[in-house]
């Protein structure tokens, strides 16, 4: 298996030259294999959040090297990054964000429309099929305000998928839900790895599913442990 | 729904924010309304009363010099009292040559000799002192056209026929195919026949116009082969100064403008179109900083959406073109409502107002270059009032817009 994501000596500094400037992560080396199901686990304030942004390339490292799909990340113009973030990573957050003037079929068609620049029929089939399989073909049409707040990350999760990315960023996605739609999300990704080969890095604070993952990745004070 | 991304999200938003799109799109729609109904009424006024003032006279007037006495001291003398001189029915000198001169001028569309001098006309008892014009009448309907102010007869100055005034007619009792006896100052008088009789709307120039022939004027006046003025007419009204002083410096004669003549009636055209360009002004204005509130407001409202599409792989360009497509909607919509909203105005008040003597005082039709000009306006100020908003929105941190 090789590397979807790898790190090398990765540090993130914020306020950089002022006198207030803390360093967040310290030289954190990390590779995640192809198909991997890992979690991302750390108190809070450990630099959780600003590593999984890191390799989701919304916020460049200060120093050290990112590669994402073999391809390094050093030196890309804004463009070339925001196209490989849209091709090769979906994101699930905590709160779902899923776009409130649009219908749950839009929302997941969206990364689509904004990757080919206008909505394709073929963009609408697929979208349909991923609500399938998150069990929401019914609520195809309805606002996210519409939905509960299992369904509303449903949605995300199908959204996520929507250009069959090789990498699947999860900020606590299950963290603002009861422990039954909990237990549905995390299965429901743990299936979406297994059937398409799609490497997961789930940040939890839940232990409980923390060790159903292939492996857990540690974060303390900005480092790996 | 086959949409390119950024014509979708932007239609979303703009349904979303349902009642500020209405709201701003009614200020954008009143502010083209009122930058198309005064610019046209505005434009109608001035064309009226330019042809009201301008169209009885023309734009231009050649004179000879004034004569002044020549100051020549007496050898021994240092003072004389020099007199104004008295200024006599003179010809222009080799007028055909400025008539030619004056035709190649640019910007001179019409040129008309006029031999113009005093005189009484006579029936039985009654006599008015009268302006005796004598002019070539193919050449002075290019001027002024004379047949749109008869009232009867037609404007033939053939021969001994001769065309007066409607007041005269009066005052001598007279109508078409009658005579009068037309005297000058020395003496000199001949029969003129009444071929027509005009209104121009002003009571002593009807009272006191009478046109013959060129040749018959020269005669009754003895001015054999001369003529006093010519009259000309120019493409552009507003450039007729410009005209006559270049005339006056290539001739060396009294050369007059409508805008020297009508000073006041100049000053109050201009200063009519100046609040016209200040209330157009304003009025952009208000609507620019309307757009760019709404837009600004939105933006923020939209942070964290903006944040979400720019994590799902939207470019700085794309978040920058929903916003502009915003603006440009406000433009275009608001114009087109406001072009409609102010065809209606106007023919609301075509309706309404009339002159004094029943004549429409405006009259519903717009000028096609000014809606386009209006919505090209109001597209371009859409445009302009949405690129701060929509820079302010490609410029997010998607991390920081997300968190926010």
């Amino acid at each position: 298996m090789s590397a979807i994501v790898e790190l090398q000596d990765i540090h993130k500094s914020y306020g950089l030259g002022t006198a207030v400037a803390t360093e967040v992560l310290h030289g954190v080396n990390l590779s995640i294999e192809n198909g991997e199901f890992a979690a991302l686990t750390g108190p809070s304030g450990s630099g959780k959040s600003t590593l999984l942004n890191i390799i989701g390339l919304l916020e460049a490292p200060s120093s050290g090297r990112l590669s994402i799909d073999g391809q390094d990340t050093a030196g890309m113009d804004d463009a070339t990054r925001t196209t490989l973030r849209g091709r090769s990573i979906g994101f699930i957050f905590q709160f779902h964000h899923l776009l409130p003037g649009f219908s749950a079929l839009e929302n997941v068609m969206m990364p689509s429309i904004i990757d080919l620049g206008w909505s394709t029929a073929q963009a609408q089939e697929t979208a349909l099929q991923l609500l399938e399989q998150v069990g929401l073909r019914d609520a195809a049409n309805k606002r996210p305000s519409e939905l509960s707040g299992g369904m509303q990350q449903r949605v995300a999760i199908a959204r996520a998928l929507s250009l069959s990315p090789r990498l699947i960023l999860a900020d606590e996605p299950t963290g603002n839900l009861d422990t039954h739609s909990a237990d549905e999300i995390f299965e429901l990704l743990q299936t979406i790895n297994r059937e398409r080969q799609s490497a997961c890095l789930i940040v939890t604070h839940d232990p409980r599913l923390a060790q159903r993952c292939q492996r857990q990745i540690r974060i303390v004070d900005g480092q790996l442990v | 729904m086959r949409l390119p991304f950024a014509w979708m999200v932007c239609l979303r938003y703009l349904r979303e924010g349902r009642m500020q799109t209405v709201l701003i799109l009614a200020g954008v729609t009143a502010g083209v309304a009122v930058i198309i109904f005064l610019t046209t009424l505005i434009t109608q006024l001035q064309a009226s009363i330019i042809e009201k003032t301008l169209g009885s006279q023309a734009h231009i007037v050649l004179k000879p010099p004034r004569a002044v006495n020549q100051t020549l001291l007496p050898p021994g003398s240092t003072a004389a009292i020099v007199q104004p001189r008295a200024q006599r029915l003179r010809s222009i000198d080799q007028w055909e040559a400025v008539a030619r001169l004056a035709a190649q001028t640019g910007g001179v569309q019409a040129v008309s000799p006029v031999l113009s001098g005093a005189g009484f006309a006579a029936r039985a008892e009654a006599n008015q002192p009268i302006a005796l014009l004598g002019v070539d009448p193919v050449a002075h309907q290019r001027i002024v056209r004379m047949d749109k102010y008869l009232t009867s007869g037609s404007f033939d100055v053939s021969g001994a026929n001769g065309v007066i005034g409607i007041e005269l007619a009066r005052d001598l009792g007279v109508a078409v195919g009658d005579k009068i006896r037309v005297i000058t100052m020395d003496g000199r008088n001949d029969l003129l026949t009444i071929a027509g009789i005009f209104d121009i709307g002003n009571r002593d120039l009807n009272r006191r116009w009478v046109y013959t022939s060129i040749k018959m004027a020269q005669s009754l006046l003895d001015l054999s082969g001369g003529i006093t003025e010519i009259d000309l007419r120019v493409a552009d009204l507003f450039q007729a100064e410009t005209t006559a002083r270049q005339l006056q410096a290539q001739t060396g004669l009294l050369v007059e403008s409508w805008m020297q003549t009508n000073a006041q009636l100049l000053t109050a055209l201009k200063s009519q179109s100046t609040s016209n360009n200040l209330i157009r002004l304003f009025v952009v204005l208000i609507v620019a900083v309307g757009i760019a509130s709404v837009l600004v407001v939105s933006v923020v409202q939209k942070q964290k959406e903006i944040g979400i599409l720019r994590a799902m792989g939207a470019s700085p360009r794309r978040v920058m073109s929903v916003f502009l497509l915003q603006g440009g909607f406000y433009g275009l919509l608001g114009s087109a409502l406001g072009s409609a909203l102010s065809l209606a105005l106007l023919n609301f008040f075509s309706r309404v107002s009339r002159n004094a003597d029943g004549t429409l005082l405006i009259s519903a039709e717009i000028e096609p270059s000014v809606v386009a000009w209006a919505c090209a306006l109001a597209l371009t100020v859409g445009l302009a009032a949405a690129a701060l908003p929509a820079r302010r929105a490609a410029r997010l941190d998607p991390v920081q817009a997300i968190r926010a």
